[in-house]
Formats: C-alpha cells, sequence, structure tokens
C-alpha cells in the first residue's frame, strides 16, 4: 500500500490545473482572487505536510503514474529538495499575488480580472511539474505551458508596448523550446528512454564506450542552451528588461521570481540526474556556463547601472543574479551547485519583494516610474520604502541578509585552485560593487526629502494608505529574506541533503 | 569519403530535419515580418516531428496496427510506436503556440499598422517617451 504522503506531487499538480479550470468560469475578478488564495493555501499545506514526511523518512520517492510500469511510463520523483522548493515557490507565488493585487485591479479590465488567475494556476502546476518530474517529454510539455501563461501574465496590462514585450518574449521561449525538444529528440533517438534514470543509465555506458561523443555533446548543448535563453542567461537576456519591465507588479513579481527558476530546476535535473555531474564537466558544458555566469553578473549590472526606470533597473539586476545561479552551476562541485540553490532560494524571495515595493512606491508618485519622480518616495509609502532597502541591501549583500549568504557560499565553494576560482572570485567582486553602485543611489533617493518649490505639484503625491495584502506580502517575502540570511548552515544542510537524495 | 556519403544517406532523415531545423530557426529569429516568424517557428517544429517519426522508424517492420495472418505477431515485427505518441503530443503544443502568436500578431497589427517588429519595437518605445 502506498503511503498517502506520496501521492501529494499529482494532487498539487492536478490541484492547480482543475483550479485554473473552475476560476474560468468566475465572472467576477475578487472571487477569482479568493479562490486562487484559498487554492494556494490547500497546496501549500500539503507540500508542507509532504516535506515533513519526505525529511522523516529521508529518502527520495518515486510515484509511478497510472497502470503502465517502468520503462515506457511516467513518473514523479520527489524528495526533500524538490519539496522544499515546491513550498517556497508556493509562498513566493502567495505574496507576489497578494502584493501586486493592488496594482492588478488597477491595470487590467474589470471582465478579464479571472482569466488572470487561470493563467497564474496554470503557471503553478507548471512550475510544480517541473519540480517534480521524472520524464524528460513531460518535463517538455509543462515548459510550454509555463511559456504561454508566463506569455499571458505579460501582456496582461493591455498596451501596445506590452504586447510588442510579449511579442518578443515568446519569440525567444518559443526558440529555447524548440531547442529543447530537438535536443530530447535526438536524446530518445541515441538512449530510446524517455525516463530520467532510464536515459542517465544509457548515457552513461554511452559515455563509457565513447560511442556517440559527438551527438552527446551536440545534444546536451542545445538542451542548455535552449534553457538558457528561457531563463535568461547573459548573450540570451535580450527580452527579459521589456519583458519584466512592463508588465504588471504581480506578474513581474512572478516571472522574476519563479519563472526563470523553473527553468533553471530543469537544468539542474539535467546535469545532476540525466547525465551525471562528471560526465557533463568531462564534456566542458560547465565552462561554457562558469563564463556565461561570470559575464551575466558584470554586464547585468553595468547595464543595470544606466537604467533611470526603476523596474527596468531591477529586470536588469536579475540577468545579473540568474549569473550567479550559472556561475554556481558552472563551478562544478556539489558546494557549488548547493550556493547555486540557495541563490535559486534566495532571489524568489528578494526580487519580488523589490519588485512588489517598486510599484508601490510608484503608485505613491502617481504611477511614475521613472527615478526623477521617485524622490522622497518612500516617505509617502514607508513600509513599500523599508522592503526596497532591505532588498537592495539584501543585493548588494550586506550580512544577515539572504544576498550575503550566497555570496558567502559561492566564495567558499570557489577555491578551488584553479583559473576557475580567479573568474568566480573577480566576477563576485566586481558584482558586488556594480550592485551597490546602483542599489544605493536609488535608496538613497527613495529616502530623500521631496522636492521643494515645484511649481506644478503632480496630484497623487501625496502619503498613501497601506494596503493590508500589500503588507502581507511584504512582511513575508523580507521575512524570508532575513531568514534566509540568519539561518545559513541549517539551510545550506538541507539544500546539500537533498541534493544527495535527487 | 565513400563511408562519409553512405552515413548521410543512411542519416538522411536526420540530415533533412537538421537542415529543416536551421531553416526554421533562422527564419523564426531573424526575419523580421511576424508571419513569416510564425511560418519559420512551424518549420522548425515540424523539423522536430520528422526526427522524431524516424527514430520510431525500423526498416522493413510495419505499423503496430497490422497483422501478417502467415506469422503470429511478435514485437520483433513492429516499429516503435512511442515516438509517433510524442508527435502527436508536440503538434498540439505547436497548435497551441502558433494561435497565441497569431492573435498577438493581429493585436500588434491593430495597435501599430505593421508586421515587422523592429518598427513595431521603435513605434512603441516612441509612444512611451
Amino acid at each position: 500500500m502506498l503511503p498517502f504522503y506520496q501521492n501529494i506531487p499529482q494532487f498539487t499538480i492536478i490541484g492547480c490545473m482543475l483550479m485554473g479550470i473552475f476560476t474560468a468560469l468566475c465572472k467576477k475578478g475578487r472571487t477569482a482572487f479568493v479562490l486562487n488564495q484559498m487554492m494556494l493555501a490547500a497546496v501549500g499545506a500539503a507540500t508542507v505536510y509532504l516535506l515533513v514526511c519526505v525529511t522523516k523518512a529521508g529518502e527520495a520517492f518515486d510515484y509511478q503514474m497510472g497502470i503502465v510500469g517502468h520503462p515506457f511510463g511516467n513518473e514523479l520523483r520527489a524528495g526533500p529538495l524538490e519539496a522544499g522548493l515546491a513550498l517556497a515557490f508556493i509562498i513566493v507565488m502567495a505574496c507576489c499575488i497578494l502584493g501586486g493585487k493592488e496594482d492588478l485591479f488597477h491595470d487590467m479590465h474589470p471582465d478579464k480580472l479571472p482569466l488572470y488567475f487561470v493563467m497564474a494556476d496554470m503557471l503553478l502546476a507548471s512550475l510544480l511539474a517541473m519540480i517534480y518530474t521524472n520524464d524528460m517529454f513531460t518535463a517538455y510539455v509543462f515548459i510550454e505551458i509555463n511559456t504561454m501563461a508566463s506569455c499571458a501574465l505579460v501582456m496582461a496590462k493591455d498596451g501596445g508596448a506590452t504586447i510588442a514585450a510579449t511579442m518578443r518574449y515568446l519569440v525567444m521561449s518559443l526558440l529555447g523550446s524548440g531547442l529543447f525538444l530537438f535536443g530530447l529528440s535526438l536524446l530518445y533517438w541515441i538512449t530510446g528512454h524517455l525516463l530520467i534514470p532510464n536515459i542517465s543509465e544509457a548515457v552513461q555506458n554511452l559515455h563509457a564506450t565513447g560511442e556517440f561523443a559527438l551527438p552527446l555533446t551536440i545534444i546536451l548543448g542545445m538542451m542548455t542552451v535552449g534553457l538558457c535563453v528561457k531563463s535568461a542567461l547573459y548573450p540570451f537576456h535580450t527580452w527579459l528588461p521589456d519583458a519584466h519591465g512592463s508588465a504588471t507588479t504581480g506578474s513581474s513579481a512572478i516571472l522574476s521570481g519563479l519563472v526563470l527558476k523553473g527553468y533553471i530546476m530543469l537544468i539542474v535535473k539535467l546535469i545532476w540526474q540525466v547525465v551525471t555531474p562528471e560526465i557533463f564537466c568531462a564534456l566542458h558544458l560547465d565552462t561554457v556556463l562558469l563564463i556565461l555566469g561570470a559575464l551575466a553578473m558584470i554586464m547585468g549590472s553595468v547595464n543595470a547601472l544606466q537604467e533611470t526606470h526603476i523596474k527596468r533597473m531591477i529586470a536588469y539586476s536579475s540577468v545579473a543574479q540568474i549569473g550567479y545561479i550559472y556561475l554556481g552551476i558552472g563551478l562544478g562541485t556539489k558546494a557549488a551547485m548547493v550556493a547555486a540553490l540557495y541563490q535559486i532560494l534566495v532571489h524568489a524571495f528578494t526580487k519580488p519583494l523589490l519588485f512588489c515595493c517598486s510599484g508601490e512606491l510608484a503608485n505613491a508618485s502617481h504611477h511614475h516610474k521613472h527615478m526623477y519622480f521617485l524622490r522622497g518616495a518612500a516617505h509617502r509609502a514607508p513600509l513599500a520604502g523599508l522592503g526596497f532597502t532591505l532588498g537592495g541591501l539584501s543585493m548588494v549583500g550586506i550580512p544577515l541578509l539572504g544576498g550575503f549568504a550566497v555570496k558567502f557560499f559561492l566564495a567558499d565553494a570557489a577555491i578551488l585552485g584553479t583559473w576557475k576560482m580567479l573568474v568566480a572570485l573577480g566576477a563576485l567582486a566586481a558584482s558586488s560593487l556594480l550592485n551597490a553602485l546602483y542599489y544605493l543611489p536609488v535608496i538613497i533617493n527613495i529616502w530623500s526629502k521631496e522636492l521643494h518649490g515645484d511649481p506644478d505639484p503632480l496630484p497623487g503625491m501625496l502619503r498613501k494608505p497601506l494596503a493590508p495584502t500589500f503588507a502581507i506580502s511584504t512582511v513575508c517575502l523580507a521575512a524570508g529574506a532575513v531568514a534566509l540570511g540568519v539561518f545559513l548552515q541549517p539551510v545550506a544542510t538541507f539544500l546539500a541533503n537533498g541534493l544527495g537524495l535527487m | 569519403m565513400k563511408e562519409f556519403f553512405i552515413t548521410l544517406y543512411h542519416q538522411r532523415m536526420l540530415v533533412t530535419a537538421a537542415i529543416l531545423f536551421v531553416i526554421g530557426m533562422v527564419g523564426l529569429l531573424f526575419n523580421m515580418n511576424l508571419i513569416k516568424k510564425i511560418v519559420g517557428l512551424n518549420i522548425m517544429d515540424t523539423a522536430v516531428y520528422l526526427a522524431l517519426t524516424a527514430a520510431g522508424h525500423v526498416e522493413g517492420r510495419m505499423d503496430p496496427i497490422m497483422t501478417d495472418p502467415t506469422i503470429p505477431a511478435t514485437v520483433q515485427q513492429y516499429i516503435n510506436p512511442v515516438p509517433t505518441g510524442l508527435v502527436l503530443t508536440g503538434i498540439v503544443v505547436s497548435v497551441a503556440s502558433t494561435a497565441f502568436a497569431l492573435a498577438l500578431t493581429v493585436r500588434l497589427y491593430r495597435i501599430y499598422g505593421t508586421l515587422y517588429l523592429d518598427d513595431i519595437l521603435f513605434k512603441a518605445k516612441r509612444r512611451e517617451d
């Protein structure tokens, strides 16, 4: 008899999809919002139970979908790491929607509001499926669902610029998934399997015999590049600032905090489960990721330095932060991979915090998003100001905040004694400095005194009443960012154990 | 040299798929006309379907729905039917993404009166400033 908790991954994925279908029947935006939050609470509670059970059992389990058995059927796999990440994603999703609610109801046509929540539910279902799946083709299908849902979230705020940004995003995303699918079909050609354990076995045999060495490199390269395009690694990031900068607050937060991480989780699965890290390093793909990651850390920050539009600046900062994750993956050791996973968690909490707070600051400044109009905005919306300051300082790497923990673990893992150490430490130092260069002026700007003697003060430049939904979301996200900075060692041990069981 | 061409002949489906994939990818990335971009996307997807179908085909075997009355049915008679199922899933996904991209194109054409993405991005930037 199957223990009940093993059904939870499947139930949460299907629950999200069913709720999406029910939400489509709603007429009112508010009902859809309440349904969505209830669903998130239920799924979150189930995932907590799963996390407790898996941690107690101390092992990961395979869950067979349907009656067709091992080599042909479809499977899910969950362990402590998967359950923990899923829980973090669900919490962040709820916070993003709560924090962006006011903007959402302002930006969207009331008749179309329920559809936004349909897409949010589908997005969560696809993220959970990407975390739990043990079958590469299922991963592909959910990548596509994720693409459609996230494009729909970007274009929720109706307008020419947003739709143009969505089109760019869609083109790049479809290119990425096309590359992934072609790589996957060629991988099926040479291994004959779709389930991850079987592919892994076949790939190890092929590597041992030296057969298909070149095709294997090309295939893994295609799949990795496809996922890199979708997760906006540096030279492929061109779509990100437009899409994340022009969308409504909640969408920007979800896209930056969660969607990019889903694809990165697939890369981690690809490296850790499908091909072992040794084979991945033997094919020199880790070097490519390391160099691109280091470039992203520096170039993303340099681009952010030139922006005066606050949301685009934060979007470019995402490019830099994604670079940290790839740097960790590219270093190729287990400690570095733990640091990369840590960064996934930290960025999932910090970036939505920054996006939600900057949206609130802009609301207190008559919906202007340029730095000039945001002067003194923190006095008009104090909680948003505090949240933004905390997030910004975490990105710079002040101790007791999440960003510091990541830099600490990355630097610790980078001490390998090879040329990689030089690249990683150099990029870390330069990137921290650049982060400080663009976050600190913004923080000083929003806390400065308001401009006096302005002949025609804009209406709406008033002290803003605090919305309870926004307060809940900011406090939760900030607590997450602080907790990740304070409890470094327990979280890192948990991630390392989870990675070992993956 | 002769062996190279023999390999090329045996892998002709894969070679065709790779060429089609590159054609589609270049169209999707570098053609600025949105409709042509979407056509490029479809060519790219078709290339993958060709590769998948060819991966499941075994020379001299039958479809798994046929029977030969003279010999009892065994697995060895049949081609691999799994990739065909994957192609079906892929077609559904590509129909959805094509429809979505076309809907976006219609909206963009109504707003900006042009199908060229560079033109659209330029006008969008000008309106924002």
